[in-house]
């Protein structure tokens, strides 16, 4: 695996505030990094740093081994950016853009015309093309902020919060393209949404208050949950007490959770203790006890939980148990 | 420089696909006419030259460059493209450059669109055509001075409306330099070399002697360091406050 971005012992203050406090990685070709954190951790500090845009008050960041500071114009011409908000040229249409970009970007007439192309049929542009992009909805104004950081095929692709502030079916679509466009390239995505991590990203980094708290797959992140291998079962009410009653007494059951409860359904939550599998065990009990159900499954663990547990302490909240979404009857 | 005109190119395209070219333009021939017409006298005159038409020059360019060059970064930094435009394999110096060089060729376009009247003295007399050409560049230098200083400003905020006041301002203070009150201020505390260059910076000065159909080294060297200056901080204060 080739590595695309090294980032060493990066440091951004802003005056008095540590925006970005000593962040290392390194993101290797083909991986799509999903870079997790509330609002304000520096998320986009960091971005506007690897792409040149702001220069690092100390630590360094190479892109194919070059070092931003000192040789950014190869390294703008490597990567392609989407900054917070897709700023464009309201006053210019799609294609004006798009042949802008890759004059500057010194495409040949070959290249340029393969890359729009490209770019026009992987964001699903070639009927807007010729409006003001001003006069665009949000879901064409992103993808043509998307097809612009694409049309040079790069090879770091760089985007802020690409969805943020589009509607449900939009943020599919974005995600389906962002599967679609990873291939040979790197991708570093930023979003405080983690379904996004969990639907396109290889590896997921989260960062509060300017500070790395985890780097690990979207799988094992999840296995961090206090859900992680806990057992849910779906059964009818008149069922729910003799259940609880049973998981209750379960050896390596540490607490029971009444998740979802209509006047003829019940769903429970059983958490195991220290995240063991406790499937097999609950399965017997059930059936020795002639209780009847309709589902169990086993929980793989929320990256909520996982993203709430990370950051709260970084950023000095209160872990308040009651903020729980499910009401806990253990 | 490659990068500069295409720059320049986009930048340029984008004032005629918004409806500000066609009013600047539009107000600019109003009011160079009109100026020129009912103040200037210049038919009454019985002198066939176009001294009364750039006599408001200076006067119309201190509201109306401000005007075209208040947006070049204020707008610019207010919608966050900059970030866009920062990130794209082009320096910031160029791009400086680039945008001020549009600007320019706008406000050339402006000035050359005045050509009627150029052509209602030629057939009204013999005017001594060298003298208009010396004062037509002599104008034009003196609007790329403002837009250069006017650039400048734009770039310290994201406010168009402040831009544009404070450009205005600052060209004012270096059209009237060589102006009685303004050396009366100097002169109270300055030493009289001082008071002397600070005259010599006078935008006024150096455009009457051109416009007058000399065209002095001095006042080109003149006209060109103020724009190399204005760009040279234009570029810093754009990596300064590329962040805020
Ligand atoms: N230009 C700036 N000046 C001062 N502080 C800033 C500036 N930009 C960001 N910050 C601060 O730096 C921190 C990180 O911001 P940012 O990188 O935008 O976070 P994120 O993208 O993760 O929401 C925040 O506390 C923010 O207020
Ligand atoms: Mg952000």
């Amino acid at each position: 695996m080739t590595t695309l971005l090294d980032i060493r012992g990066l440091t951004k203050k802003y005056g008095p505030i540590t925006a970005v406090d000593d962040v290392s990685f390194s993101v290797d070709q083909g991986e799509v990094l999903g870079f997790i954190g509330p609002n304000g951790s520096g998320k986009s500090t960091t971005m506007k740093i690897v792409t040149g845009f702001l220069t690092p008050t100390s630590g360094t960041v190479e892109v194919g081994g070059l070092d931003v500071t000192r040789h950014p114009l190869e390294i703008k011409r490597r990567i392609g950016y989407l900054p917070e908000g897709a700023p464009l040229y309201g006053d210019m249409t799609p294609i004006s853009l798009l042949n802008f970009v890759c004059k500057v970007r010194r495409l040949s007439k070959e290249e340029t015309k393969r890359g729009i192309e490209y770019a026009v049929e992987k964001l699903h542009i070639a009927n807007v093309l010729y409006q003001p992009i001003e006069t665009l909805s949000k879901g064409y104004k992103r993808r043509v902020g998307l097809a612009q950081a694409i049309v040079h095929e790069p090879e770091l692709l760089i985007l802020d919060e690409p969805t943020d502030g589009l509607d449900p079916n939009q943020k599919h679509e974005v995600r389906e393209l962002l599967k679609e466009m990873s291939g040979k390239k790197a991708v570093i995505i930023s979003t405080h949404i983690l379904e996004e991590v969990e639907a396109v990203c290889s590896r997921a980094i989260v960062i509060a208050k300017g500070k790395m708290v985890a780097d690990a797959d979207p799988l094992s992140l999840q296995s961090r949950s206090r859900l992680h291998n806990a057992v849910g079962i779906r059964l009818p009410a008149a069922q729910a007490q003799a259940c609880i009653e049973m998981l209750n007494g379960l050896g390596g059951v540490h607490q029971v959770r009444t998740t979802v409860e209509t006047a003829s359904m019940v769903e429970l939550m059983a958490l195991s203790t220290d995240n063991s599998e406790i499937l097999a065990s609950v399965h017997t009990a059930i059936d020795e006890k002639g209780i009847q159900v309709n589902e169990i499954y086993v929980e793989r663990g929320r990256l909520e939980d996982v993203f709430r547990d990370l950051t709260y302490a970084v950023e000095g909240l209160q872990q308040d148990p009651d903020a729980n979404p499910e009401a806990s009857n253990a | 420089m490659l990068n500069i005109w295409i720059v320049a190119r986009r930048e340029l395209s984008a004032y005629f696909t918004s409806p500000l070219a066609y009013v600047f333009i539009v107000i600019f021939l109003a009011l160079a006419g009109g100026l020129t017409f009912f103040f200037g006298q210049w038919l009454e005159r019985g002198q066939a030259d176009l001294q009364v038409f750039f006599i408001y020059h200076p006067y119309l360019y201190l509201f109306l460059i401000p005007a075209v060059g208040m947006r070049l970064w204020a707008e610019e930094r207010k919608s966050g493209t900059i970030e866009f435009l920062l990130t794209l394999p082009v320096t910031t110096g160029q791009i400086v450059v680039g945008k001020f060089l549009a600007a320019w060729v706008f406000a050339g376009i402006a000035l050359a669109l005045t050509f009627p009247m150029w052509i209602t003295v030629n057939m009204l007399g013999q005017p001594d055509n060298g003298v208009i050409l010396a004062a037509y560049i002599g104008s034009w230098l003196m609007a790329g001075g403002f837009l250069a200083l006017s650039a400048c400003v734009s770039a310290m905020t994201k406010n168009q409306v402040i831009a544009f006041v404070l450009a205005s301002a600052l060209c004012f203070v270096f059209m009237m330099s060589g102006v009685e009150i303004i050396q009366s201020f100097f002169r109270a505390w300055t030493p009289q070399t001082f008071v002397e260059s600070v005259s010599e910076l006078s935008f006024l000065t150096n455009f009457n002697e051109v416009s007058q159909g000399v065209i002095d080294v001095r006042d080109l060297v003149f006209f060109f360091s103020v724009i190399g200056i204005a760009l040279f901080v234009n570029t810093a204060i754009v990596e300064a406050k590329k962040g805020v």
